[in-house]
């Protein structure tokens, strides 16, 4: 698909849902058990992308061994993350993580 | 907005190392102007995904912008078409935290409407400059992928994802879906996603409701 049919796709979809309550009447409202569901979709979402680069490297091997850099950075992140709640310092703990262990297990 | 920064330069880098182009890494920001479902679409586009998925994921990922557009609608609804469509092109997160707060103000200002317009512009403005920069950082950065940077990606989701762990249904639908994910990895147009999105979803309320009663 050509990139720029994309970012209309994207557009468009995105637009469409702000947009969306502002055209509308009043009358609209949103059911309880929808905007429960709402609040679950970015962690479930990002955690659906993630788990499977760091288990899966080559996309379709699981690799728990030691020798799975992206493993060793992944638990650096998680454990940076937790204690810190800070999204750069887990980013730059994370990366420095997983590219010096790679650099290791190369050696 | 200082928040949004380095997501922006983040997000213009590692668009930059991607297969997506440099012209369309900027477009996105442009034209789509949504943080994480921008992030999401490059993960998307470098595992492979066919454009209709991307589509259909950011249209998941974005439904929580109807909550805020639901929202604001009492505010916004006397207002002509001009405004409203603007207005609702930049309501990110961000400038719903931003600006429900000034409509929550006691004061009955009629110029509100011209603050929501000043805050989501320099927000725009910001995210743009912000791309541009990392853009340009990713391109001195040669074979990105070599290197293992789109790992950068999945460090960076850890640290988005982990601020929502507060709560037991919260843990209980990044498990459910981290392992339908896995189990559904060999799914076709990584439709796996929207599986274990669901899955997700689905279990976060169960568990929820299960808690409530």
């Amino acid at each position: 698909m050509n990139e720029w049919l994309l970012l209309l796709g994207m557009l468009l979809v995105t637009f469409g849902i702000r947009y969306s309550m502002f055209a509308a009447s009043d009358r609209v409202t949103i059911s309880p058990l929808l905007k429960m569901a709402l609040q679950y979709v970015p962690p479930a979402v990002l955690t659906a992308i993630a788990v499977p680069t760091v288990l899966l490297p080559d996309g379709e091997h699981f690799d728990l061994s030691y020798l799975n850099a992206r493993l060793v950075g992944a638990i650096a992140a998680c454990l940076i993350g937790w204690y810190r709640k800070n999204l750069l310092l887990t980013i730059i703990v994370g990366m420095g993580a997983f590219l010096g262990w790679q650099w290791l297990v190369s050696q | 907005m200082v928040g949004a920064a380095p997501f922006g330069v983040i997000f213009g880098t590692l668009g930059a190392s991607s297969e997506l182009s440099i012209a369309a890494t900027l477009g996105m920001s442009v034209i789509v102007f949504a943080g994480s479902a921008q992030f999401i679409a490059l993960g998307l586009i470098a595992a492979g995904t066919h454009g209709l998925s991307i589509v259909l994921t950011t249209f998941i990922v974005n439904l929580r912008h109807l909550l805020y557009s639901l929202a604001l609608m009492p505010h916004v609804k006397s207002l002509p078409q001009q405004w409203k469509i603007p207005l609702a092109f930049w309501l990110t997160d961000e400038a719903f935290a931003v600006v429900s707060q000034r409509y929550r103000d006691e004061d009955d200002s009629p110029y509100k409407h011209w603050f929501y317009f000043g805050a989501c512009f320099l927000f725009y403005v910001n995210w743009q400059l912000c791309t541009w920069l990392g853009v340009t950082a990713g391109r001195a950065i040669p074979d990105a992928t070599e290197w293992g940077l789109d790992f950068a990606m999945t460090v960076t989701f850890i640290g988005m994802v982990i601020p929502y762990l507060t709560t037991r249904p919260m843990v209980i639908a990044a498990a459910i879906a981290g392992v339908t994910a896995l189990a559904t990895h060999s799914f076709p147009h990584q439709m796996g996603l929207i599986v274990a999105t669901i899955a997700g979803v689905a279990a976060g309320v169960w568990a929820e409701k299960r808690m409530q009663a």
